[in-house]
């Protein structure tokens, strides 16, 4: 059989077969068993032409229901924050789009250019000393913080907030499986961390407190008495932050963080159904050393020109191989280009206003869904731009009945916490107004009657 | 032929050993420190920490390469070059002297007679080094 798709010739096979020492493809494929064969064609149906395909998958596409065809009010960890059309005009140029690792710094100042903007506006914005060129995205990122602290303090426990996003915990577990660090869980009852708690399993072996804020729930920790609870103990401190809200709130390398870490993707980047993402990573000057990921310096030529090139690349594994602080020795460029255009395109007020816009629109949500019979908020404690509600009937079937009035209207957070079983969590952005809001809240009201 | 002091011991991966009453300074010898180029970044144990012969015990840097450092005594950390910190060009520039990387107090007396004396690490390099 000739495949337009297979690149060798029919006798191009016959001469592989007889090097083999095989009659035919039928007798090459004799050892595997009949059973996990499949004994009928593939069930595809005829070729179609371009229109016809262009016609076809655009059927199927609209059939998902995303932040373009219906108002969005998921988060729990990625946002639908607005992404200004010059991101997009910008990230096209070829230069950009198309190089895979163009990391030279003769040929490849444009990019190192962009990723030294990039680092400089990260470590700013979370307060840090250093930020590497991105990681794949905020979960890695943390588990390559809890890699860190492990490196750096050279114990074996990491300390996680129950309130940190479940998918980055899950992820940490993994990297932290090779090593054999222990994880360890502290509560957060009222929706933040229950720092008595924390102050009684963070002790001698621990490597790494971590907390998120604002957090899982959307609530605000007290980042400072975390911090505190960490370093008496000779831990590091680990925070997970959004860096979208930053303009807003404190820079958590101002309060006591060691670490920062977080999801970028609402600088700019689309939510994509989850992916390409940003994984941002911060640190304090005396821990680069121990920092993974790539980073962009820069220097001056034997001219005195300004130039950009990778720095500490002795901590990368192609030159120290076993030994390297960690095994991801590359970013995601494109992404962490998409926030470097939004950051400079917003300017420090345009992200001012992000975050003001953000959480007054949650709190205008939060009080307009909250006033809903039987709906309440969860939790009592201060939040950002998303909150959790309790609600009178099981949260899958309202989403699923909210999605066919055009509502995305949220995550339910029984798969991620069992005690939770009754909430939704919602996430406001910018980009929601007042009139989505209210013609939100008349259908949440219609679902749970 | 690289300085190799005739006061001092040596181990195959070129650090030097130089015995004072009970304890032995360590660092790196002139033809390591020539072979690496410029030293940008020394990692050192803590004192306190326990050493043991043969193994690694931190991690020097220099533009071309990162080597690991070996300890050529078992024994606990008793002093830290703290200055290599900000001057790791020290190990370049008086690689026996200011260059000096840890103090051991060893734990055996026999791994001494181990190391190489400055004759043998003469013929060692003659030999290539490695």
């Amino acid at each position: 059989m000739v495949s337009r798709y297979i690149a060798n010739t029919p006798d191009e096979q016959k001469r592989m077969l007889g090097v083999i020492g095989a009659a035919s493809l039928e007798e090459l494929l004799v050892k595997i068993p009949a059973k996990a064969r499949l004994a009928r064609p593939l069930g595809l149906t005829p070729a179609l032409a371009e229109t016809d395909l262009i016609r076809h998958v655009t059927a199927l596409a609209a059939r998902n229901a995303d932040a373009d065809s219906h108002v969005c009010f998921m988060g729990a960890g990625s946002y639908d924050h607005y992404v200004p059309s010059p991101i997009n005009h910008m990230i096209s140029r070829g230069e950009f789009f198309t190089a895979y690792t163009p990391y030279q710094p003769e040929a490849s100042q444009g990019t190192l250019r962009s990723i030294y903007e990039y680092q400089t506006m990260i470590a700013e914005l979370t307060g840090m000393d250093v930020a590497n060129a991105s990681i794949y995205d905020g979960a890695s990122s943390l588990a390559e913080a809890a890699l860190m602290a492990h490196a750096v303090t050279e114990r074996g426990e990491i300390v996680l907030s129950r309130a940190v996003n479940p998918l980055y915990k899950r992820v940490t577990a993994t990297y932290c499986e090779g090593p054999s660090l222990r994880l360890r869980d502290v509560g957060a009852p009222d929706g933040v961390t229950d720092l008595a708690a924390a102050k009684k399993v963070v002790g001698p072996k621990t490597a790494a407190l971590v907390v998120q804020t604002p957090n899982f729930y959307g609530c605000l920790e007290d980042v400072a008495a975390a911090a505190e609870i960490a370093h008496a103990a000779g831990a590091l401190m680990v925070v997970v932050a959004d860096p979208v809200n930053l303009g807003v709130l404190e820079g958590p390398g101002k309060l006591g963080a060691d670490i920062v870490v977080g999801e970028g993707q609402g600088l700019g980047v689309p939510m994509s159904f989850g992916g390409p993402n940003l994984g941002v990573f911060a640190a304090k000057n005396e821990l680069v050393r121990r920092m993974p990921g790539r980073l962009v310096g820069a220097t001056v030529d034997r001219d005195g020109r300004r130039g950009f090139v990778l720095t500490l690349q002795t901590r990368e594994q192609h030159i120290r191989r076993a030994k390297a602080t960690s095994n991801i020795c590359t970013n995601v460029a494109l992404c962490a280009l998409m926030a470097t255009i939004y950051l400079a395109t917003l300017g420090r007020d345009g992200l001012v206003r992000v975050g003001a816009l953000s959480t007054a629109k949650a709190h205008y949500a939060a009080q307009r869904l909250g006033a809903v019979p039987g709906v309440s908020l969860r939790f009592a404690a201060p939040f950002f731009k998303e909150f959790a509600l309790k609600l009178p009937k099981p949260p899958e079937r309202v989403v699923s009945r909210l999605a066919k009035q055009g509502f995305l209207a949220g995550v339910p957070l029984k798969t991620f916490e069992r005690s939770l079983a009754d909430c939704l969590l919602v996430a406001v952005t910018e980009k929601r107004t007042k009139t989505e809001i209210d013609a939100f809240a008349v259908a949440l009201e219609k679902a749970v009657a | 032929m690289a300085n190799v002091p005739r006061d001092l011991k040596y181990t195959r991966e070129h650090e030097w050993a130089k015995p004072e009453s009970d304890r032995v300074r360590v660092g790196i010898t002139a033809y390591a420190q020539e072979q690496l180029g410029d030293v940008v970044f020394v990692e050192l144990p803590k004192v306190g920490a326990k050493l043991t012969a043969a193994k690694n015990f931190g991690v020097v840097e220099s533009v071309k390469a990162v080597s690991d450092l070996f300890a050529p005594v078992s024994g606990e950390v008793a002093e830290v070059n703290g200055e290599l910190t900000q001057k790791p060009e020290t190990v370049n520039q008086d690689p026996y002297g200011k260059g000096w990387m840890i103090v051991v107090k060893p734990s055996s007396k026999a791994e001494w007679d181990q190391l190489l004396t400055a004759q043998q690490y003469e013929e060692y390099l003659a030999q290539g080094g490695h």
